[in-house]
């Protein structure tokens, strides 16, 4: 092959994949312009893609009609509070499974990715009745319990994978020099899993933050996150495509920019490590 | 590594994970199990008495079901075909010397990020709208009747939406395992002859038929749970044109509050669940091993 | 301070028995080295007197008190890893600082004890350095660094030496003999190395699937050999061996001659044979010779040699350097 037939292969190449590439971005390109349009313009036919008025006037009504930032609020406790308390639970499992082995660790690992499995609707309804009852529906507690509590295998095993990779015998060192159990976890094995923690909690926070099963069937007004919040919108007023593009560009922007960070540890925290 | 302090520390510490998880699994599954026997309706409370296999009987013979279930394996089989044909071309593409790969990458991998309710309404609204929607003025400006999408084809609607929410995830996987491929392995076939096409069949396809069946039971897992899509756009309607079981469920519980039978539901959702999900744990299983 | 007693000591890893009743005595101040081929054990019993493993059976004391089910911390040793085990977070400084830290040192001391340990071993340069910037020779001083400061009763010592290029190795090797020297602390150290163990000993304790087959010091190893094992795993190159008629002429199963002990000559000598490689370092020549019984003999002698490829050789050996085995592999007489 010739210098210039590479180069024209490329170019075509390059062309193509930006050309789907934008295409699949669309969507999201078109609700963030939206977010800048008067509604007018929003529903103009032909419709504007660039040669409009821009104003930052929905993001101001969409805070001022609808409290936008007590559920964004929420959405921030809920998926970083069971992200936390998450890690917390599952460092520990994953340094008795990955140090300490022993003959059923494999098969508790196992099992407990088969919760994960478990579709939410066969536990809907006594969960629902038990936060009814306990008075947890609709408050952020019962939700940071229930987030982490379903997303507590895939952190467990995240961590387990990450932790499987440090070598034993430095904790071992640090018990011969001294380290109790709990020094050891904290001056040694935490700031060596240090990346991996970090990966582990980035995913764990988009995983939480987009979650719309539970946050929209344990929640009504006061704990609603981004998720119940945007949902409100299915059943509109009057014009409100602008609005509705502002409130999801705001719920969208800081887990898309996360995301984007985290492709990898997505593709290992999802695939259970099936996939490296 | 081991001595029996440690091995005692450990279990200690394993266990709030396994209670936790134990209880999240046992306590509430148990009840649904229990409430599926009862004629429970939160509207007459106190009036639950034991019915036996009553609500799977009505369930089980509701014509709802059978669209529930139709519905369910057409929205997982439809977004399946489309993601991974879709995630097999788009990582070929993406492996391709290019400028700005990572950038491109970046784009395609967004609506994976974008939450349930935003992506369903946005599409629901700024495109599939019959007045104000792209498509629409798409195809008026082509001189065509605008389609109105969740009236005539709402299944087929949410097909489209929930792919493009999970094509990335299928394409970033996929062009993971593409790019751990041996490159020699594919000039060592150029050299003895193949073509593209044997190439693509008898070294990429293989390399990626792993990948790919992770892809296909991880997703079928979550497209089994749909829920939120159906939700903001449809309800599940018209009539049940677009509910799938999850939908089905939580309309008889939460909206007819009727416990028992949304709870017998409940119940065929986790036996189908694990049909499917034994199938992966044999697999995640084979893969540990390795 | 500093003896270690081993009574009956066995380990299983479930249903595989790993060390069988084992009885060793390890005195105050010894340099002792476990040696043996890989697998048979020697990690494992150092990890028992460790405290990292726990005995299935048997009792550990330490300076003469039980110490079978005190905890590593408490024991009073430090362990060099093979792998250095050096904590990567933590500059050369924190890590060599981490068991006094432990110990709750006040920081005054622990600064005047730091510094004292980088400069008896040449690590003051580096002193801020986290161990992925440095090389292999320096991560392994800032492992025996982080051993010493901590003062303690015994070294333990697991193949500290062997992710190390050749050259380093023999350096290293001297250093520690050296701070044997100095500190005149216990020491016990494991490797699979005869070399290691015949240079650094005053003990040698030879290891096979867990069963100690002789304890002693180098040279009485390498003159008085207990059985077969221990003749042919101690000494470089190996000891060469002949049985059946051979043998029986000396009345023995199996008869064995170090490489140093046997002369060449080209007429005359107890075993025939052909020379297949002869390799001349100069000092020394090497002959590999296949005998006319198809066994094969290695043969060490001084430089002068003039044998190639081929020639025909006969070697002979001094009565006393024949040594002599029965048919269970001891050693007779
Ligand atoms: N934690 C363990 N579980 C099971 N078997 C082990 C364990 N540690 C060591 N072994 C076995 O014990 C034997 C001795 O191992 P080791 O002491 O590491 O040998 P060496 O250090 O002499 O090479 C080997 O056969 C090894 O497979
Ligand atoms: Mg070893």
């Amino acid at each position: 092959m010739s210098h210039t037939a590479i180069d024209s292969r490329k170019i075509i190449m390059t062309a193509i994949a930006w050309g789907i590439g934008l295409l699949i971005f669309f969507p999201i390109l078109w609700t963030i312009l939206t977010s800048f349009k008067t509604e007018a313009d929003a529903i103009a036919s032909p419709p504007m893609f660039l040669g409009f008025d821009w104003t930052l006037e929905n993001y101001t009504e969409v805070q001022d009609r609808s409290n936008y930032f007590q559920h964004f609020w929420n959405s921030v406790v809920i998926s970083v509070g069971s992200t936390l308390l998450g890690l917390l639970i599952a460092i520990l499992a994953a340094w008795s499974m990955a140090f300490v082995p022993a003959k059923g660790t494999k098969n508790v690992l196992m099992w407990m990715l088969s919760t994960k499995m478990l579709p939410p609707v066969g536990v809907l309804i006594p969960i629902y009745l038990l936060f009814r009852d306990t008075g947890l529906l609709d408050t952020l507690t019962g939700l940071v319990l229930v987030l982490t509590l379903i997303n507590l295998p895939i952190i467990v095993w995240m961590l387990y994978t990450y932790f499987k990779e440090i070598p034993g015998e430095i904790l071992e060192a640090a018990r011969m020099d001294g380290a109790s159990l709990w020094a050891e976890i904290i001056h040694v094995l935490t700031p060596m899993a240090v990346p991996g923690i970090a990966s582990t909690m980035l995913l764990n926070i988009i995983l939480a933050w987009n979650e719309a099963f539970w946050t929209l069937n344990l929640t009504a007004a006061k704990a609603a996150p981004l998720t119940a919040f945007i949902a409100s919108y299915s059943s509109p007023e009057g014009l409100f495509y602008a609005k509705l593009s502002a409130a999801s560009t705001m719920a969208i922007a800081p887990i898309l920019i996360m995301g984007w960070f985290s492709q990898k540890q997505l593709v290992r925290g999802l695939t259970f490590g099936a996939v490296k | 590594m081991a001595t029996d302090h440690s091995r005692i520390a450990a279990r200690f510490m394993i266990s709030p994970a396994v209670l936790l998880l134990l209880g999240w699994m046992i306590v509430p599954l148990s009840m649904t199990l229990y409430f599926s026997f009862l004629d429970y309706n939160l509207l007459s409370p106190g009036m639950e008495e034991w019915i036996g296999f009553m609500n799977y009987e009505y369930f089980l013979t509701d014509p709802a079901f059978f669209a529930a279930l139709g519905n369910t394996f057409l929205l997982v089989a439809g977004v399946l075909v489309i993601t991974i044909t879709g995630g097999v071309a788009l990582a070929l593409l993406l492996d391709q010397p290019m400028w700005g790969q990572g950038i491109v990458r970046i784009l395609v991998i967004a609506p994976f990020f974008v939450m349930p309710t935003v992506s369903a309404l946005v599409w629901k609204n700024m495109f599939m709208n019959p007045v104000n929607g792209l498509f629409a003025h798409a195809a008026k400006a082509m001189g065509l009747a605008p389609f109105d999408f969740f009236a005539h084809a709402p299944l087929f609607s949410i097909i489209m939406i929930v792919a493009w929410q999970w094509l990335p995830f299928a394409t970033l996987i996929l062009l993971t395992v593409l790019q751990s491929l041996d490159k020699e392995q594919l000039e060592a076939a150029k050299m003895d002859g193949a073509r593209k096409m044997s190439r693509f069949v008898h070294i990429i396809l293989p390399h990626m038929s792993r990948a790919i069946t992770v892809v296909i039971l991880i997703q079928t897992i979550f497209l089994l749970s749909i829920f939120a899509e159906i939700l903001v756009t449809t309800n599940g309607g018209p009539g049940y044109a677009s509910t799938n079981i999850t939908y089905l469920v939580y309309a008889q519980s939460l909206l007819q509050f009727d416990v028992g039978g949304g709870s017998a539901g409940g119940i065929v959702a986790v036996v189908l669940a694990n049909i499917v999900a034994i199938f992966l744990m044999r697999m995640i299983g084979k893969n540990l091993e390795a | 301070m500093g003896s270690i007693t081993l009574e009956n000591v066995t380990k299983s890893f479930g249903d595989v028995e790993v060390i069988p009743p084992l009885n060793l005595e390890i005195n105050e101040g010894e340099f002792v080295v476990f040696v043996g081929p890989s697998g048979c054990g020697k990690s494992t019993l150092l990890r028992l007197i460790a405290g990292l493993e726990d005995v299935s059976s048997g009792s550990i004391a330490i300076d003469r008190e039980d110490a079978t089910s005190i905890r590593p911390a408490r024991r009073g040793l430090a362990m060099v890893f093979q792998s250095y085990a050096l904590y990567p977070h933590m500059s050369v400084r924190k890590n060599i600082a981490f068991p006094l830290k432990m110990a709750g040192l006040e920081q005054a001391d622990i600064d005047k004890k730091v510094d004292a340990a980088a400069n008896i071993l040449n690590l003051s340069d580096y002193i801020d350095r986290k161990p992925g910037q440095l090389s292999g020779g320096q991560r392994q001083r800032v492992a025996i660094g982080r051993a010493i400061v901590r003062e303690p009763k015994a070294f333990l010592f697991d193949e500290p030496l062997s992710n190390l290029d050749a050259a380093l190795r023999v350096n290293m090797r001297l250093e520690i003999s050296e701070l044997h020297q100095d500190l005149k602390t216990t020491m016990v150290y494991v490797t699979h190395d005869q070399v290691e163990a015949m240079t650094m000993a005053d003990k040698i304790v030879v290891l096979r699937a867990g069963v100690i087959e002789q304890v002693g010091s180098p040279l009485e190893l390498y003159r008085k050999p207990a059985n077969k094992f221990v003749a042919g795993f101690i000494g470089s190159p190996n000891m060469n061996f002949l049985s059946g008629e051979a043998a029986q002429k000396h009345g023995a199963h199996t008869i064995g001659v170090r490489p140093e002990h046997l002369a060449c000559s080209r007429e005359s000598g107890m075993w025939k044979g052909t020379v297949g490689v002869a390799e001349h370092l100069g000092s020394d020549t090497f002959l590999y010779v296949t005998l006319n019984d198809g066994s094969n003999f290695t043969v060490r002698s001084d430089g002068n040699v003039d044998l190639n490829h081929g020639d025909t050789v006969y070697l002979s050996a001094e009565p006393e350097n024949i040594y002599r085995f029965d048919e269970n592999e001891q050693a007779i007489g």
